[in-house]
């Protein structure tokens, strides 16, 4: 048996050494499914110790590792290039401490986002940052792409709700950054982590904020005859000084892909665009909030109105836009979800060069808005299956990203870079800017063996890099 | 390489409705215990697709991780763009299981043969098993019997704790061929026995006759019905649950009813896909098709004719446990929730995580004991946190699984069939 595996073995249990090629072939990606790679091994960890082991073992050998929690992220950021060992979190699934009184908890880098919510519900508290995948989505994989979610607009996203984190460093030294309180002496290191994509080391526990849950919530649905029209709302909302909770927007593909999945609200049938938005806060002056919203989007045309009635009404529709993604799959085996984002004035201009980009490759493309805070989601459908295909909704995607940095906006809002956006890297940073970044890379992960070849779209040290990763696949 | 299976159209379907998003992983029990991706929903279909295409084998791997799932269908329920994944490994496992069966010891296919081919395909063969179990019972040979019981593949010695006190008679015995309805006839429907349901709850099985007829329903009980084929199927033998497919869907046949009544949840959801399960066959296609949409659950099909309200009070407090098959296989929730709410004195409590799989699974309990306890763990923490007596639900293998439950945990817990209730709350007038 390969020597790795063996060693491995003795440090977290060979029960929990993944090498036989029908255990890896399940973590040659992770959401984003457009590249796949062979790891050499996954291991499953139960500790921060055994983390510490693994790394280090690694690291004195010479061989790539790749943190990994529930492989939902959508920018290949879990992704093997081949060779390197994946260092699952997903057994660090533990709540370490919950300090209601304080306001945090300290929970495992494998916690399930969703649970920490529910685990202080009864106690009036919650997580604020919520993605769309967090049911499924761990903290670990929270922090390292600095995620965020609809709520992020009022509540901002991960960093602002980190407050501490247990970091294995890339030679297997473990290191407590942060800690209880909102600021600690000496630099932010927390910050610089917090969407380090994995590439800094490997974060295996965390603390974080909680916040009191707001008295009350409104959620209102309004439906408009353009997506135009609804970008007017976002707006007009905006510009009016109101700062809604959520405020998100979908068009007609993404309308008809929720619509047709496991979740609908009972959209009319081809409804061109559709406005969630919600205010919370003291249920005194939030009737009066929600009316501001609804005032400004009938001005704007919207043609119809719903108020949520009932929590369970909230939560329909909530469930109805966060599977958004998933229901793609109702119109086309395999979607590519962009991540862009741009002004929300050149909204309008940005979806028609969108629309022009699909009708150029000929893909059906979707589209789901943080309108709030101006983060588009195109959605490309496409069949892997059907030759070209893969190629024509690469170079969609590109050319929409290019259209959101010529709209004066930028191409990562929360899905990280990962692998899929190393390329376009260069529209956004000169290459002294990068270098710097590179520098900082280096203080942490000089041998570059942590999560190698992402983000950044030359390594470092680019052919021992690829030394090392074809080293490593020869034992595969 | 060669692929390994072949999916129907309809499977395909399924597949390429994922898109690989993960959504399904907190729903599924395997994944949530050993943290896997292979062993959760996206991980088991990414594997199916590498099969079909041939570049997924026969390793051992592949075969553990498709074998060690549920198929409790809780991931279709999660899933965002619906993907039926319960019709998937059911249709893989069918064609699976056939090629690796050489690979298993002569004693253990010795005994699955036996078990699906004889004892559970005839009503006979069961009955007479069951009757030597009540003598066990009753003359406590059945705690010593355990001990033979090890011998046996499979972790049925553990299982014994999960046996109910048995009836003296099966359904079969007691329920006449031919029920009138009570008061004006409204329908008339076809009764479905089951073999463990008819044996170890034939009470049960007869007071779903007495309810039906306290709602104006002739009922027609064919003696020639066996088995619905779910544990054959669950467990690989396609050729038997077609065989079994055959014989009922002609059993009900001659019986002209407007509509198939049965009360097990994992029977149900077998029972309606005869028609997909026999689509090539021409001479069954129609046949099975017209026999499958008659198919209702009990719950659903009092609900949707409209209930008689029980007239008898029942002051206890209970909870539902959501069958998979009946939640996520049939989408049935509110009728069983509805109906015990209709019961005058019943307190229905809220069980957190109620269509969290018991972990029976079928006889998957015997085959995976150790993940089955696990699973079964955190239903029992539910149950035990919210306080109740009597935990109610409709299918056999979650009964017999939570009565296993009860005794591992150590509490005092009172299973019954929701049509026990029911059955109390109508009177029990007699057939």
């Amino acid at each position: 048996m390969d020597q790795l595996i063996e060693q491995l073995g003795q440090i977290v249990g060979p029960r929990f050494v993944l090498h036989d090629p029908d255990d890896l072939i399940a973590y040659d990606c992770d959401a984003y499914t457009i590249q796949k790679g062979t790891a050499r091994a996954v291991v499953l960890p139960n500790s921060t110790a055994q983390v510490a082991a693994v790394v280090q073992h690694c690291h004195r050998q010479g061989i790539p590792f790749i943190p990994r929690g529930a492989g939902t992220g959508l920018s290949g950021g879990a992704t093997p290039l081949g060779g390197e060992v994946i260092i699952g979190l997903s057994r660090m699934n533990r709540v370490i401490e919950v300090d209601v009184e304080n306001q945090r908890a300290t929970v495992e880098a494998g916690y399930i986002n969703l649970k920490l919510s529910q685990a202080v519900a009864g106690d009036g508290y919650y997580y604020a940052p919520d993605p769309s995948s967090q049911q499924s989505c761990t903290l670990g994989g929270n922090v390292a792409e600095n995620s965020g979610g609809p709520h992020c607009l009022k509540y901002g996203v991960t960093s602002n709700h980190v407050l501490g984190v247990t970091l294995v460093l890339p030679d297997g030294q473990v290191l407590r950054l942060g800690g209880k309180a909102v600021d600690t002496p000496g630099y932010d290191l927390v910050g610089v982590l917090v969407g380090s994509e994995g590439t800094l080391g490997i974060v295996t526990e965390i603390t974080v904020r909680l916040l009191k849950k707001p008295q009350a919530t409104r959620a209102i649905l309004a439906l408009f005859d353009s997506t135009t029209r609804a970008a007017d709302a976002v707006a007009a909302i905006t510009a009016r000084g109101i700062i809604p909770a959520a405020l998100e927007m979908m068009d007609r593909q993404a309308i008809r892909a929720v619509e047709r999945g496991n979740f609908p609200v009972g959209y009319p049938e081809n409804l061109p665009a559709v406005l969630i938005a919600e205010v919370d806060g003291l249920e005194a002056g939030l009737g009066e909030q929600a009316q501001q919203i609804l005032d400004v989007c009938r001005e704007c045309g919207a043609f119809e109105f719903r108020l949520a009635q009932s929590p369970e009404e909230r939560a329909r529709w909530w469930a109805n836009r966060k599977t958004a993604f998933g229901a793609m799959g109702k119109l086309a085996p395999d979607y590519y979800v962009q991540d862009g984002v741009l002004p929300r004035s050149r909204l309008t201009w940005v979806l028609q060069r969108i629309e022009a980009v699909g009708q150029k490759y000929n893909l059906m493309i979707a589209n789901v808005f943080h309108a709030g805070d101006g983060n588009l989601h195109p959605l490309i459908a496409y069949d892997h299956r059907v030759p070209g295909e893969v190629e024509r909704t690469i170079a969609a995607g590109s050319e929409i990203l290019a259209a959101c940095v010529e709209a004066g906006g930028s191409i990562s809002g929360e899905h990280g870079i990962g692998i899929e956006k190393k390329n376009e890297m260069h529209l956004v940073y000169g290459e002294h800017d990068m270098a710097v970044q590179l520098y900082l890379r280096e203080v942490f992960n000089p041998d570059e063996l942590c999560n190698p070849g992402k983000v950044f779209p030359t390594p470092s040290r680019c052919a021992e890099v690829k030394q090392l990763v074809a080293s490593s696949r020869e034992h595969t | 390489m060669e692929p390994i299976i072949q999916l129907s159209e309809r499977s395909q379907e399924a597949l390429n409705n994922c898109v690989h998003c993960g959504l399904c992983q907190q729903a599924c029990p395997t994944y949530t215990i050993l943290g896997l991706e292979a062993d959760s929903p996206r991980g088991r279909i990414h594997l199916i697709r590498g099969a079909d295409e041939g570049s997924v084998g026969l390793s051992e791997a592949f075969l553990e991780h498709m074998d060690l799932c549920l198929a409790c269908r809780a991931c279709e329920s999660a899933c965002p763009s619906n993907v039926r994944y319960g019709g998937v490994i059911e249709e893989v496992r069918g064609q699976i299981h056939p090629q690796v069966e050489p690979r298993r010891s002569w004693l253990e296919r010795a005994v699955r043969r036996w078990a699906f081919r004889r004892l559970l395909a005839d009503h006979r063969k069961l009955r007479r098993l069951t009757r030597l179990l009540r003598f066990a019972q009753r003359t406590g040979a059945d705690r010593a019997g355990a001990r033979v019981l090890r011998l046996l593949p499979g972790h049925m010695a553990e299982m014994q704790p999960a046996l109910p006190p048995l009836p003296k008679r099966s359904g079969r015995e007691t329920i006449p061929p031919l029920v009138p309805a009570r008061g004006t006839p409204r329908h008339r429907v076809g009764f479905f026995l089951g073999c463990v349901m008819d044996t170890l709850y034939a009470d049960s099985n007869v007071a779903s006759v007495r309810v039906l007829a306290e709602n104006g329903c002739q009922v027609v009980t064919p003696g020639a019905q066996e088995c619905c084929g779910a544990v054959m199927l669950h467990g690989g033998d396609a050729e038997q649950t077609l065989a079994q497919a055959r014989h009922n869907i002609a059993a009900f046949e001659a019986a002209g009813v407007d509509a198939v009544i049965i009360n097990a949840a994992g029977c149900g959801t077998t029972l309606k896909d005869y028609g997909h399960m026999l689509r090539d066959d021409p001479a069954w296609a129609e046949r099975a098709r017209a026999f499958s949409a008659k198919v209702k659950d009990l719950s659903e099909f009092l609900v949707q004719i409209g209930p008689v309200a029980p007239a008898r009070a029942i002051d206890e407090t209970v909870a539902w446990h959501d069958p998979c098959h009946l939640a996520h296989g049939q989408g049935i929730r509110s009728q069983p929730r509805q109906l015990l709410q209709s019961i005058p004195g019943l307190k229905l409590v809220d069980l957190p995580e109620s269509d969290w799989c018991c972990g029976a699974a079928g006889i998957y309990n015997i085959e995976h004991f150790g993940m089955s306890m696990q699973v079964l763990d955190r239903k029992m923490e539910h149950i035990k946190d919210t306080g109740v007596g009597t935990i109610v639900s409709a299918n056999p293998p979650c009964l017999l699984q939570l009565r296993l439950g009860a005794h591992r945990h150590g509490v005092e817990l009172k299973i019954v069939h929701l049509v026990d209730l029911l059955d109390r709350a109508y009177g029990q007038r007699p057939l």
